[in-house]
């Protein structure tokens, strides 16, 4: 499975246990659209660290945090391996 | 009226002392033989008013020098095992000690105090030096950083808890038994219990492979037995606990959630089964024996006995006679309030007529400036049925500081094919009595969580 389909799917299962609704997951649509809290983010990043071995947003550190879902699923795809 | 009793440990042993014993895995000793014969090579006079550090190599040798020394020395301090070695001197120092007492002399060599003794078994030949004081006890603090405190007790304040359970005569004497070292408050409450409640004393050895330690356990016949939360989890997942059937089962020193109380009740359907709150510096506070985890809302207040508790800022405040009188040393904090109240550090909630446990005050973890403590969240998941037991804590996270995970430990017949099916379960549980920001992120099935030497659930990764 791709990073971008791993991430969407990790996506649909917090979202399931927070019983939020998702928009359908565009690239433009901004994290704040998706109706994560900063729980559910903090959950996200915690097992993609997991299930991908990094976390882009402890490594660098002048990394921000991104605004919409392609940022997000980018800031994933261009860490070095 | 006559000048108050000198409450020396050797006038308190009751009867029957020649087929009461105090024993470990290699010797056995009769309490006849030590009200007649020395462990110290006939020295103990010259530890007559001495401040004297006990620092030996296993808890026998421990146990025989307290009954010998105490009611000679000024003050006895009680070295637990696994003491550092760069926090001797400042301990010395503290406790102003000018002997020691040990099995292992070329340990003190060197650590500055002239008299050194040296204990072992008892020898014929050899005598007792007669009562002389009320001795102070001194016991270490098993906290996990920095030089732990020096916390003062007195016998009368350490048999506070006790005084009154004499054996009910035409009873078989009780043979106590614990999991702690008895060089530690909870471990020093059972052995003072065997000795001054007119039983024997089965003593715990860190070599021993735990079958090993049921077996003479039981071969002892063992009646009274007490241990952590985490010590009982240990034991019921080894299955190791075939015929050995105590009268009374005890916890102490870790939250007893109703899983493991419900645990012990199904292992040992014959004994009655208690959880009491105690600590080094504020003593035994109460016994539960309804079964229930937490404790009746109604034992706090003053006057309902010789400990008066209460709940401040959420926690749990206790005065007692059986607390620790001081901490001792030259930088030593206040022990009490300005009202005689120990701060236990230990956080409690009300819900409905009952008080239940929530964490220690210094345990919490920060979610995004929500507070969580582990061990409220460890109780639910514990509450499965496949779980033997389970540490929550804390994992940084770049967006909230920290979010929930947890380590659980199934039980032996967990069946490991179901282990996805059981995370589901345990997760469910959690969202069903949890806020969202205490519910584990992720749950790791591990095959055992470490315990501290203290028996305690090791909250640091090493």
């Amino acid at each position: 499975m791709s990073v971008r389909l791993r991430i969407i799917a990790a996506i649909k299962q917090i979202a399931e246990e927070q019983k939020v609704r998702l928009p359908p997951l565009t690239d433009d649509l901004t994290l704040h659209e998706t109706g994560f809290d900063s729980l559910a983010f903090a959950i996200l990043v915690a097992r993609l660290e997991d299930d991908l071995g990094v976390d882009p947003f402890t490594i660098s550190e002048e990394a921000t945090f991104p605004h919409t879902i392609g940022d997000f699923i980018r800031a994933y795809e261009n860490v070095p391996a | 009226m006559s000048p108050r009793e000198v409450f020396a440990l050797r006038d308190h042993l009751g009867a029957d002392l020649e087929s009461r014993t105090i024993s470990d895995p290699r010797h056995g000793v009769s309490l006849a033989t030590l009200t007649a014969q020395s462990c110290l090579g006939g020295r103990s006079g010259e530890l007559n008013g001495r401040s004297v550090l006990v620092a030996t190599s296993g808890q026998l040798l421990a146990g025989l020098a307290l009954i010998e020394i105490d009611g000679i020395a000024r003050r006895m301090l009680l070295c637990p095992p696994d003491l550092q070695a760069e926090h001797l001197s400042c301990i010395i120092a503290d406790a102003e000690i000018d002997a020691v007492v040990t099995d292992e002399p070329a340990r003190f060599s060197a650590c500055g105090v002239d008299l050194i003794v040296p204990v072992g078994l008892p020898q014929s030949g050899t005598g007792i030096t007669p009562t002389q004081r009320a001795s102070e006890w001194l016991m270490l603090t098993s906290g996990t950083s920095g030089v732990p405190k020096i916390v003062g007790h007195t016998l009368e304040g350490l048999c506070g808890a006790i005084i009154g359970d004499r054996p009910v005569p035409g009873k078989a004497i009780p043979v106590w038994a614990t999991f702690y070292d008895i060089r530690r408050y909870g471990g020093l409450q059972i052995f003072l219990r065997a000795l001054v409640g007119g039983g024997s004393m089965v003593l715990s050895d860190p070599g021993e492979a735990l079958a090993d330690h049921i077996a003479r356990l039981t071969a002892r016949r063992v009646t009274h037995i007490s241990g952590t939360p985490s010590h009982w989890r240990k034991l019921l997942m080894s299955g190791s606990i075939d015929g050995f059937a105590p009268r009374y089962v005890r916890l102490s020193g870790e939250i007893a959630d109703q899983a493991v109380l419900d645990g012990l009740k199904q292992a040992f359907p014959g004994a009655s089964i208690g959880h009491a709150y105690a600590s080094t510096e504020a003593g035994v506070g109460f016994a539960v024996n309804d079964g229930l985890e937490g404790f009746p809302a109604t034992l706090l207040g003053e006057g309902g006995g010789a400990v008066d508790m209460k709940v401040v800022e959420g926690s749990l405040r206790i005065r007692s006679k059986r607390a620790a009188h001081a901490y001792v040393g030259c930088s030593a904090a206040e022990l009490t309030d300005r009202d005689g109240y120990v701060d236990t550090g230990d956080m409690v909630e009300l819900r409905g007529d009952r008080y239940y446990f929530v964490g220690r005050r210094n345990g919490i973890i920060n979610v995004g400036g929500l507070k969580v403590h582990p061990e409220e969240i460890e109780t639910v998941i514990n509450s499965h049925p496949d779980v033997r037991m389970s540490r929550a804590k804390s994992r940084r996270s770049p967006i909230t500081g920290g979010i929930v995970v947890a380590d659980v430990v199934l039980t032996a017949n967990g069946d490991p094919v179901r282990a996805d099916a059981v995370r589901n379960e345990i997760l469910a549980a959690c969202r069903a009595r949890l806020a969202a920001h205490k519910v584990p992120a992720m749950i790791r099935f591990v095959p055992a969580l470490d315990v501290t030497p203290a028996g305690k659930l090791a909250r640091t990764d090493a």
